[in-house]
């Protein structure tokens, strides 16, 4: 079947079988090798990405199901050479370890910052919640998505009373 | 956020270094890209895609394998199996232990998930389609899974491939002295005794085990990436097994997804990958899914202890004893030192002044996939530090003594270093006491003792759980420690060219520690550079000195070592260049503030760029001097490393449901001299998320029939981030007395000492009930059944 | 990874159209919504549809509204969408309560209502949290729309009363008591054990309450994973009608409840510890059911 897929803002077209997974369309398919896989049964989260602006587990649509929408991964997050700041923050704050986690758990804390721009603690424990880390015992990547925040509304801040 | 809290060192040490701290990590530039090379990344022309059937059966002989329709199907390239691989003598591989493991099953298979056949297809939805195609007839056997059972009269042999064996025993492995623990036990006031288990588990890295396999048809050349912690070994292992010649084979660990020991063995799956590209001319890439991962590759621990505490009325410990079962599996495979079968499990005296101690350990076979040493386990002191510390809070129980007030009774004391234990231990090291203050102190001990006996007059459970645990780790002296006749010495090698720059080559791999960062800091120290200046290569045995890899907390201690006396003998070559520069003699020198200082006029003075041109250069140098600053060293460690560290763990038990919620957990952790903290306190909170895992939710168990019940995410359960509390670190620093640099590896620590502390804690909550005692995972089902009365047998199905 | 068998696939651009691919393709064809239940199980190839039809793009069926005195809920909704929904918690805290510890919240953006409680896994929360609310399910198929009790959806394990070529749309929850009609002040919640975040119950109890004064006008007690008939507990409910709105009220309607399920021992427990679940957890909704009525919680 012939589908087109709005990639990091590009459309990327191509001919798939239905059965074709999304996470294998974006790493074999399009060499978008920054999303990972990890497990069979949707749990690990390795393979988050949004489709139409909501983090999935690519893992578990199907290629043609993203037909006609937008898919973001972590390849899209750096704009123009610079960086996000969620990708700033998970490397000031030693958020990765070995980095096979790292592109989802980025995805899912750039979308939680979006819609909620200071979150707890414990609302970024709960966001994450569906994504396993085997290296960082989760406590610095929730410090580098506390810092990707206070970072934003900073830069908000400063931006606003410079009006 | 809390930053942790570093105790004053007693013992004198340098001027804190300058490349030391928490410097950012080099690597993570193309992490948080999304830029990392893992092997499912690497895609070549022509690539094909490999499959593995697997039994579906834990014992069954094999009648016939019929590959015909799987080879008829359009998108399959080759089919291999058992016969094919007897037939170019690989249908079975030596083992880490010396034994042997099937590559795919001819005879027999011996665990759920065995290989049977390996499909190479032109993707991988076709060889997974292809999988189906294959018809394998079996002749069920009994299977023997319970490994208390395995060595009963009759019990059906797992391994009747091997001449006359007519039993599932491996081996019987004591140590210490027999006579002088009876005898204080016979003595002692005081005797607890305790069976417990250690549940098999699975280090379940993010990122499973695979390989891409590339044949040069017309060099000869072998090119293997793949998931090892360990390139050299697997490079001389592929040699000797298929008879290739090792400087045509190349070994590439690219960016590995965690290794945590999983990643340690030879799998079926990688000589098969190897076949396959033999045979069909073509790259093969072959990936094990999850399923696969937790069936068949190396689980860990499966320990099933009796442990005996003996002690007088006042609380102080005599001896020690414990008989421990271990379950191997199918095929010995663990890997440990050789002369070590059950590891390192006899430091089961932990960090105590005891005056007798036995332990033997009897292994047996299972039909269950091969393994034993790995998670983060230190070959076997996880097993070890959890029965001890579970021993002394029983002890405590018994004695109506607070849990760390007997611990601080026990505990080594720092005059008492170095201490040779009733088990043959040298600990080279250690401040105990302080470790163990530091961590009341940060957990408020007394306030939380004061709440726990509020809350229980309202009934409510809280448990404070202690653990202190003393590491061995660097293997290791090569006299003592090889593993396979591989003496675990390790390389390095560092180059500094002309502008300065420097390139260091390393033996152990990355997996996630943070390698190409903090080695770059050591050489950086060692030669006035910054880290930015120095880059690390490893994991690419064309690159690289030989080793053996990386586990068991070793790159510090062993490589880390090597790396700072190859930037040593860099320095000192750079001395005599300097001298030459300078027209002093090198007598005349002195190294300070990164630079080779003339003694009494230090602003005449080289610092290694400048040396490192001048090498080059046509300066004359003296006789015996040759003109470059490179060097090469492989390190014999003289000892292992011992960190050790006190953990506090608080949890709150609902008796009506059995569910923990682990509040606090203190962890102090004394890894000697801490080249990068930020990196370090990294290591401490995975392994402590291990602790809350295995103690609450992770076993790979098993039915009667040998089908494994964890055999996916949705079974196995790992923490996420909403079990785990805000781990609360503190540091003490007492250097090793060896290392040049008097750092001690840390990166098992926290998985070693953990898991008893969330049990203790849990066990202290239900002791209002007489709960004595329940195995991990303490899962809801299991706490609340301990409350009956009744806690769960988990390595086995819950009926 | 495990990947799944080959399979069709089409797109239907309306419920009509729907149901004509499903007539056309067979009951060998499969409606995909979120495909969160799904396609994992056509990963481990447990099942094999032939065709499956994508409704990921019928916006007329994701609605979460209030009318005609219910609250109704279309079967595309997303369970993100439903927990986010703050009309949906005002009047039914049992629903959030019961979003909030299914799968994970990534999960949750894609699943959805329908698709879950299609799959029927004896399981699955929200069947146990319709069927304390005594919901209506609401299916459409080429000779029209029918309309089957919550506590009729579920024929067995993962069986329902959807029949090969009809779609369920909708799920109507009545704002009064179902049974009575009571107008009387209500009250819901969830409970639910599971052995970490996201997974499966052990055990799980929703409990719906309306009361006048200090009595129970109407409850509604659904339990899922502990072999509850129909995920429903009726003997307790009716136990509760009309009793006093107590402490012993809630135990004993506990225990009842629990007398009439049939766990199964797995490893998620053993039987017992699931039937002692399925009586402490009625009592804590329960409990927590009859605050929030008196406007408490």
């Amino acid at each position: 079947m012939r589908i087109t897929v709005y990639v990091n803002g590009a459309a990327c077209t191509a001919t798939v079988e239905p059965r074709l997974l999304l996470i294998h369309f974006l790493r074999d398919d399009l060499r978008l090798t920054g999303s990972h896989w990890g497990c069979d049964t949707s749990n690990c989260g390795a393979c988050v990405v949004w489709l139409d602006d909501t983090p999935v587990k690519s893992c578990t649509v199907l290629a043609v199901m993203a037909d006609g929408r937008r898919v973001l991964t972590v390849e899209g997050l750096e704009q123009r050479g610079r960086l996000d700041p969620v990708q700033e923050g998970f490397a000031r704050c030693h958020g990765l370890q070995c980095g096979f986690c790292t592109p989802g758990m980025m995805m899912t804390a750039r979308w939680l910052l979006d819609h909620h721009p200071d979150p707890s603690a414990d609302e970024i424990r709960e966001a994450i919640s569906g994504q396993v880390c085997r290296c960082t015992g989760y406590e610095n990547i929730v410090r580098s998505i506390v810092w990707a925040g206070q970072h934003e509304l900073n830069q908000h801040n400063a931006g606003a009373s410079d009006g | 956020m809390r930053a942790p809290v570093t105790a004053e060192p007693v013992t004198p040490e340098p001027v804190t270094p300058d490349a030391y701290g928490p410097v950012r990590r080099k690597e993570d530039a193309r992490f948080i890209r999304g830029k990392g090379l893992f092997v499912d990344d690497i895609q070549l022309p022509g690539m094909l895609h490999g499959a593995i059937l697997r039994s579906p059966l834990a014992h069954a002989r094999i009648v016939s394998v019929d590959v015909e329709s799987a080879l008829a199907h359009p998108h399959v390239e080759a089919v291999i199996t058992g016969e094919m691989l007897a037939a170019r003598g690989l249908a079975w591989m030596p083992t880490l232990s010396g034994d042997v493991q099937a590559v795919l099953a001819t005879d027999k298979v011996r665990y759920q998930g065995q290989e049977i056949a390996f499909v190479v297809a032109r993707d991988r939805y076709s060889a997974r389609d292809a999988l189906e195609l294959i018809s394998v007839e079996y002749e069920p056997l009994p299977p023997v899974i319970d490994a208390e059972r395995a060595l009963d009269p009759g019990a059906p042999v797992v391994r009747d491939d091997l001449p006359g064996k007519a039993d599932n025993h491996i081996f019987d492995w004591e140590a210490g002295d027999e006579a002088a623990t009876a005898a204080a036990f016979a003595a002692a006031d005081v005797v607890v005794a305790q069976d417990m288990l250690y549940p098999r588990s699975h280090p379940a890295p993010l990122e499973t085990c695979g390989m891409v396999a590339d044949l040069d048809t017309i060099s000869g050349k072998l090119t293997l990436w793949a998931t090892t912690q360990a390139p050299h070994a697997h490079r001389t292992l592929y040699s000797l097994v298929a008879g290739l010649p090792e400087h045509k084979i190349r070994v590439v660990s690219p960016d590995i997804g965690g290794g945590f020991g999983n990643k340690v063995p030879v799998y079926p799956g990688y000589i098969c990958a190897i076949v396959g590209a033999t045979l069909t001319g073509r790259p093969v890439k072959w990936m094990e899914d999850r399923s696969e991962n937790l069936m068949s590759t190396s689980f860990a621990r499966d320990y099933h202890m009796h442990g005996e505490i003996a002690a007088t009325r006042d609380g102080k410990i005599l001896a020690l004893r414990a008989r421990v079962l271990a379950d191997h599996g199918a095929f010995n495979a663990t890997a440990q030192p050789t002369k070590y079968p059950a590891g390192f499990f006899h430091i089961f005296t932990g960090s105590y002044d005891l005056a007798a101690a036995h332990c033997q350990v009897t292994a047996v076979h299972t039909n269950k996939a091969p393994g034993g040493v790995a998670y983060a386990c230190s070959f076997r002191i996880t097993e070890a530090v959890y029965l001890v510390e579970r021993m002394v809070d029983l002890l405590a129980r018994e004695l109506e003594l607070d849990p760390a007030e007997l611990r601080m009774m026990n505990l080594l004391r720092p005059e008492q270093f170095p201490y040779t234990g009733p088990t043959g231990w040298e600990y080279d090291s250690g401040e105990y006491p302080r470790a163990l203050n530091l961590a009341l102190d940060m957990a408020g001990y007394a306030e939380l003792r004061r709440e726990q006996a509020q809350k229980r007059l309202r009934g409510e459970y809280m448990g404070i759980g202690l653990s202190f645990f003393t590491e061995g780790v660097g293997a290791g002296p090569r006299a003592h420690m090889d593993i396979l006749g591989f003496g675990m010495a390790d390389g390095a090698g560092l180059r500094v060219f002309p502008t300065g720059k420097a390139v260091l080559a390393i033996s152990v791999q990355t997996q996630g520690q943070g390698h190409e960062t903090t080695f770059a800091q050591i050489v950086a120290q060692e030669l006035g550079l910054s880290p930015d200046d120095v880059d690390v290569v490893h994991g690419d045995t064309d690159r690289t000195p030989f080793g053996l890899g990386t586990y068991g907390s070793r790159s510090t201690p062993v490589s880390g070592a090597a790396a700072v006396i190859v930037a040593r003998k860099v320095r000192e070559r750079a001395r005599l260049v300097a001298a030459a520069m300078l027209e002093v003699s090198a007598d005349d020198l002195d190294w300070s503030d990164g630079a080779w200082r003339v003694r009494g006029d230090p602003e005449q003075s080289a610092r290694i760029p400048e040396i490192a041109m001048a090498a080059h250069s046509s300066l004359e140098l003296p006789e015996g001097v040759e003109g470059h600053l490179d060097a090469e060293t492989v390190y014999n460690p003289p000892n292992l490393t011992f960190p050790f560290g006190a953990y506090i763990c608080v949890t709150d038990v609902d008796p009506g449901t059995g569910v923990v919620k682990v509040r606090r957990f203190i962890a102090v952790d004394d890894c000697g001299v801490r080249i990068n903290p930020m990196i370090v306190e990294g290591q401490v909170h995975g392994g402590l998320a291990d602790g809350v895992g295995m103690a609450l939710m992770q076993v790979i168990a098993f039915d009667a029939d040998g089908n494994c019940l964890g055999g996916s995410f949705m079974d196995y359960l790992l923490p996420t981030a909403l079990e785990c509390p805000s781990w609360e670190l503190g540091a003490t620093v007492t250097p090793s007395p060896h290392h040049p640099i008097g750092a001690k590896g840390v990166g098992e620590s926290a998985t070693v000492g953990s898991p008893a502390a969330v049990v203790n804690s849990v066990l202290d909550a239900l002791a209002p009930f007489g709960v004595r005692h329940a195995d991990m995972p303490l899962t809801p089902a299991n706490v609340w059944s301990a409350i009956q009365g009744r806690p769960l047998r988990t390595d086995l199905a819950v009926s | 990874m495990q990947v799944p068998a080959q399979v069709e696939y089409e797109r239907a651009a309306s419920v009509e159209h729907a149901l004509d691919l499903l007539a056309r393709y067979g009951p060998e064809a499969r409606v995909l919504a979120g495909g969160h239940s799904l396609i994992p199980m056509m990963k481990l190839r447990l099942a094999q549809p032939e065709t499956l039809i994508d409704i990921n793009g019928l916006g007329e069926l994701s609605f979460l509204r209030v009318a005609g005195g219910e609250l109704q809920i279309g079967a595309l909704t997303r369970h993100a969408e439903l927990l986010d929904c703050a009309l949906a918690g005002e009047h039914f805290a049992i629903l959030h309560d019961a979003e909030r510890v299914i799968a994970d919240p990534v999960v949750r953006n894609w699943g959805s209502i329908g698709g879950s409680l299609c799959q029927a896994d004896p399981s699955e929360d929200l069947s146990a949290a319709f069927a304390a609310l005594k919901a209506t399910m609401v299916i459409r198929g080429p000779g029209g729309t029918r309309t089957v009790p919550a506590r009729e959806f579920h024929t067995g394990p993962y069986e329902t009363v959807v029949a090969p070529g009809e779609i369920l749309t909708e799920v109507r929850i009545s704002l009064r008591a179902p049974d009575t009609g009571s107008a009387g002040n209500k009250g819901s919640a969830y409970e639910k054990v599971g052995r970490r975040v996201g997974d499966w119950p052990v055990g799980a109890a929703g409990a719906a309450l309306w009361l006048t004064g200090g009595t129970v006008a109407e409850a509604g007690i659904g339990l899922s994973a502990v072999g509850a008939r129909n995920f429903a507990a009726a003997e307790a409910e009716e136990f509760l009608r009309g009793a006093p709105a107590t402490e012993e009220s809630f135990r004993r309607a506990g225990e009842i409840a629990a007398e009439h399920c049939r766990p199964v021992a797995d490893q998620r427990g053993p039987a017992d510890y699931k039937r002692h679940l399925a009586c402490e957890l009625t009592a804590r909704a329960l409990r927590t059911a009859a605050c929030r009525a008196a406007g408490e919680a």
